[in-house]
């Protein structure tokens, strides 16, 4: 199965203080990197609700990231670690709604690593352009309210 | 008498009809309702046809306790009608509300269903493979059945509900005090749900019992053991959805020491009660070495199912993606 | 006290003293040879003879002989002169190598002894001071007497290397001939071992700029924590500032802010063996350099090999560790200008040949790059390209002896051999050893390259992720000193800025909890790592302190009822923003 036109349209949660600052470096240092990843900014990755993740797929994403400072770097101590604890049974239960634990991420990106930013981006697309869209509505009913 | 008494209606959809048994288990104070009130539809205890409800005026109805979630294309067209006659349209019980148990099977699809339930289901024995169909002759006349659809629907994602009356099924008095406030018009803003907002915990007895850092070092599940009839089921790594589920039952199963699945549906500020609940539990895992954090993981079985046994439908997603059904 | 008179002058002096230290209150002068204010008198040398008046009417040495009251003393009578002086021809007679008693009998006035000299070279006048030294103050008796009359020397046991000796070079310190020397104890070179920036004496300032600048006591160096004796520095300090007693002590001081200046560690040269440091002696690094050539260095700022003499060639290899990616792949900034000031110090204090090896120069600050072409004008030379390697294996006639510089002249684009005496390795700055423990303790970050990451690399340079906390100088990243001083004048501002405030703007995205809503379920109360929610018991919620709450928001994507809310990041906020994100 090719997807060769098919743009997948990724979201990230990025902490404030480590991974949205390492993409910033990515930006101020001239990285190129893929442009499918939008970016949404909290404070600490231990801020991403699963709400939020859900959401994001609800409303279209192919792939969602969430990342943070290094285990240990926590801005706040240790809401990474809670952040890891919830990707985990996040990623077990989407599985279960059929969305592949490759379209789910969390990542470690420090604030000096503009480059591996740069690298994650890139090869999250490339995995989500290999996997194809996501098409989350199928099965759906549309019309049934009138 | 002067005044007209206000016209009733109760219908029933995709439910097991226990949300039926609940205004039976009114027991006497049934009379007070009928006393007040005039029920016009109810299928289950009264002869009606949809050509009586056809023939009444729009919104002639004062009131519609509809219950079950919509699965079939019959039920969206008679809530959609009941919808055009009434004033009112109370989801009643947690199918309505939420998709509740019937929601489950939107893990799964109309053929995946039909298949288990016409061929694959040990007890079966169907070797023509013979499933309902929605059209079949029969000497030379056509016979119909509603649609079956994939995906199952709560009330709302229906027509529009006024109120909603959580819970499966919902307790006595939060019945009696939805009638009350609906015949005496003393009612909160539309799309309420007609139980306190706030979460179990609030009235839970065993609360106070909760050490003072909640954390979880291992799942268990209740037949695997003997549950403190005091405890927090959660400080003893019984998984327990109280903390994301709305209070007002009564604490049914609390007190009958067995943990809440979470019937009443999440707050009003929680968008999936699931995902909430989800969020929650991990957090308190008592780890953060990610090997054991994975083999804790490994241990709640089924998570989907356990955290949305009655909100699938309602919650963000609403159902498996159907191309990975199998 | 008691009452006396010397030379004709009243004195009154506490029992106890000696007509020494009485004259020396009259400031009446009295030569002395074993004589040391810090050991107890010996009066083996007898130059110090006075003359007692009175009945007795005798001859004592000044030293060793306690005052009584009455006592009527003559310092410069015939008889005691005579004496002293006589004495003294015997001790030139024993050593006449000995300068200081050569000068004392200028002093007095003798020329020649009269008596046999036995060995012309004999420089110990047999005071006892070093033996005095090594048992009263060192306390390890490592040296004694041995023999008798003619044949008396200092020794040690059996003539044999002391185990006792702890190295200490007080007896060297001590020794008013010189008989002993630093050199015969350690039989070291004088030149480059002192390059070394560490340890001189016991007691001493860690550098030269210290701030404060106070002495401390190293105790690895210190003979008292050795033997327990010693103490001098005790007993001469006037200001009993010095207490040997007084243990290292962890002090809590509660602070607004902190500047961090942790500074940088000096690439290890001997990482890179090609260049040779550490195998020949005359590779030095620039810091060693740097010492070498102060004025108050080991060579009074002469710039000279191991041998002694002043090299004819001298190369400095530039990016030391620096740009390198096999070590640094950063540019350590200062290196540059720090070797062009090098190679400007050699032309102005030797008539050496400079050779300068570079990458690229980089002159980027006010008036370097006019420092550099005054450099070219006053005749060193120039050679881009890295050096491969610092070898002493000659090829020619002219490169025996010599160390040889192989490098790349990539402007001539062949390779050359450069012989030279002395090569100088312009080290490349890099992070401290315990940088990303610091960056731990104070809540911040490190970059790539383990440098104090900054809060923004244009518009927060001073400042870090932590609040409060600032950087100034090569802990942030390798600067030169205008640099630093700016950057710490600019860390130092925003501190008293803070101060000067008296109040702390709290960011207002701490979490809040509805109390409305809230129902207890203290699922949160275990999350927050900096203990800022409480659970009322009476209210039956969960409540947040706002001064505690830093805003992490991880209590609010846990809350199971969503009665936990984060001030601009509401729940709502978010889904609207990936509500948003997908509109096309």
């Amino acid at each position: 199965m090719t997807h060769e036109n098919f743009e997948p349209k990724l979201v990230g949660f990025l902490c404030t203080w480590c991974s949205y600052t390492g993409a910033d470096l990515a930006g101020t240092a001239r990285m190129d990197y893929a442009p499918n990843m939008r970016v949404i900014r909290v404070m600490c990755s231990g801020r991403v609700d699963p709400q939020f993740v859900l959401k994001a797929f609800k409303e279209g994403a192919d792939g969602v990231l969430i990342s943070g400072c290094h285990p240990g770097d926590c801005h706040y101590q240790e809401g990474n670690y809670k952040a890891l604890r919830r990707h985990r049974l996040l990623s077990k239960l989407l599985e279960q709604l059929g969305i592949e634990k490759e379209r789910f991420r969390l990542e470690w990106v420090s604030a000096a690593e503009g480059a591996k930013f740069q690298k994650v981006c890139n090869e999250f697309t490339e995995e989500i352009r290999n996997m194809g869209p996501l098409n989350l509505n199928g099965g759906i009913h549309e019309q049934a309210k009138a | 008498m002067s005044k007209q008494k206000p016209k009733v209606a109760f219908y029933w959809c995709a439910s097991c009809g226990g949300c039926e048994e609940a205004v039976v288990d009114l027991a006497e104070d049934i009379l007070k309702v009928v006393e007040a009130v005039d029920i016009v539809f109810w299928p289950v205890a009264l002869d009606f046809k949809k050509s009586d409800v056809e023939a009444m005026e729009d919104g002639s109805i004062a009131v519609s306790f509809i219950n079950g979630a919509v699965r079939l294309s019959e039920q969206e067209e008679m809530v959609k009608l009941l919808r055009q006659k009434s004033q009112l349209v109370v989801a009643f019980g947690s199918c309505s509300h939420l998709g509740g148990i019937p929601g489950l099977g939107n893990f799964w699809n109309k053929e995946s269903i039909f298949r288990r339930a016409y061929e694959t289901t040990p007890s079966t024995d169907n070797p023509d493979k013979t499933v309902p169909l929605e059209q079949t002759e029969v000497d030379g006349k056509v016979l119909t059945l509603p649609k079956f659809y994939d995906t199952v629907y709560a009330l709302h994602q229906v027509i529009d509900v006024d109120y909603y009356l959580p819970g499966c099924a919902p307790p006595k008095d939060l019945i009696m005090n939805a009638v009350g406030a609906i015949l005496e018009g003393k009612l909160p803003p539309r799309g309420s749900v007609l139980s306190p907002n706030k979460s179990l915990c609030d009235d839970c007895d065993r609360n106070d019992s909760k050490p003072e850092k909640l954390s979880i070092t291992e799942i268990k599940r209740p037949w695997e053991v003997i549950i403190d009839a005091e405890k927090c089921f959660l400080a003893q790594g019984i998984i327990c959805m109280g903390p994301a589920t709305r209070t007002g039952c009564g604490e049914r199963c609390i007190e009958a020491n067995m943990p809440c699945r979470g019937c009443f549906g999440p707050t009003d500020q929680v968008f999936d009660q699931g995902a909430k609940f989800l969020s929650a539990i991990a957090s308190i895992l008592d780890t953060d070495d990610e090997k054991e954090i994975e083999k804790l993981v490994d241990s709640i079985d089924d998570p989907a199912g356990t955290f949305y046994r009655f909100s699938l439908p309602a919650s963000i997603l609403r159902r498996k993606r159907m191309e990975t059904i199998q | 006290m008691v009452k006396l008179t010397i030379d004709g002058k009243k004195v009154e002096v506490e029992e106890g003293t000696t007509i020494l230290q009485a004259a020396e209150k009259l400031e009446i002068p009295i030569p002395t040879l074993c004589y040391h204010p810090l050991l107890e008198p010996y009066a083996a040398c007898r130059v110090c003879m006075v003359e007692l008046k009175g009945e007795t009417c005798k001859l004592v040495p000044s030293c060793n002989t306690k005052v009584a009251e009455g006592m009527e003393i003559e310092t410069k009578s015939e008889r005691a002169v005579k004496a002293r002086k006589l004495n003294l021809e015997l001790i030139m007679a024993r050593a006449p190598a000995a300068e200081k008693v050569q000068e004392l009998a200028k002093e007095m006035g003798i020329e020649k002894t009269r008596f046999e000299i036995i060995d012309p070279d004999e420089k110990c006048i047999l005071c006892g001071l070093c033996v005095r030294t090594c048992e009263e103050i060192v306390g390890a008796n490592a040296i004694s007497f041995a023999n008798r009359g003619k044949d008396r020397m200092v020794f040690t046991p059996y003539g044999e290397p002391s185990e006792a000796c702890i190295g200490c070079t007080a007896c060297a310190f001590f020794c008013p001939t010189e008989a002993i020397t630093f050199e015969d104890i350690h039989k070291r070179l004088v030149v480059h071992e002192e390059m070394e920036l560490g340890p001189s004496t016991a007691v001493r300032v860690p550098i030269r700029q210290a701030v404060p600048m106070v002495p401390f006591i190293d105790e690895d160096s210190c003979i008292h924590f050795k033997t327990g004796e010693c103490k001098i520095c005790e007993r001469v300090c006037e200001k009993e500032a010095i207490n040997h007693e007084m243990e290292d002590e962890e002090i809590e001081v509660e602070v607004g802010s902190i500047i961090l200046a942790s500074g940088f560690k000096s690439f290890d040269a001997s990482r890179i063996p090609a260049y040779g440091y550490g195998r020949y002696e005359n590779v030095i690094t620039a810091l060693e350099f740097e010492k070498l050539v102060n004025a108050s260095g080991p060579t009074s700022g002469k710039i000279l090999m191991t041998n002694g003499n002043e090299p004819q060639a001298v190369g400095i290899v530039h990016c030391v560790g620096s740009r390198d990616k096999k070590y640094n792949e950063y540019c350590s900034r200062v290196c540059c200008m720090y070797s062009l000031k090098f190679a400007h110090l050699l032309k102005e204090k030797t008539n050496a040949e400079v050779y300068d090896f570079y990458i690229d120069m980089r002159c980027f600050g006010k008036g370097y790059e006019e420092f550099y072409h005054r450099l070219m004008k006053e005749g060193t030379n120039f050679i881009r390209g890295r050096v491969s390697e610092v070898t002493d294996m000659p090829l020619t006639e002219k490169e025996e002896g010599k160390l040889i510089i192989r490098v790349e002249d990539t402007l001539l684009g062949e390779i050359r051999r450069i012989p030279v005496d002395m090569v100088i390795l312009a080290t490349g700055l890099e992070p401290g050893i315990d940088q990303n423990e610091i960056a731990k303790v104070f809540n911040i970050s490190c970059s790539q390259d383990s440098f104090f990451l900054e809060r923004h690399p244009k518009l927060a340079p001073v400042s870090t992720f932590s609040d409060g906390i600032f950087l100034a100088g090569a802990c942030q990243s390798p600067k030169d000193i205008p640099d630093t001083v700016a950057q710490a004048g600019a860390a130092a501002s925003q501190a008293l800025a803070l101060a000067d405030k008296g109040t702390f703007e709290l960011e207002p995205i701490t979490a809040v909890i509805n109390e409305e809503l809230c129902a207890g379920c203290q699922l949160c109360v275990s999350l927050c790592p900096f203990t800022a929610i409480n659970y009322n018991a009476e209210k039956g919620i969960s409540e947040i302190n706002d001064a505690l709450c830093k805003g992490c928001g991880t209590c609010v994507s846990a809350c199971p009822s969503g009665a936990s809310q984060q001030k601009h990041f509401r729940d709502e906020q978010i889904f609207a923003e990936i509500e948003g994100i997908f509109i096309e």
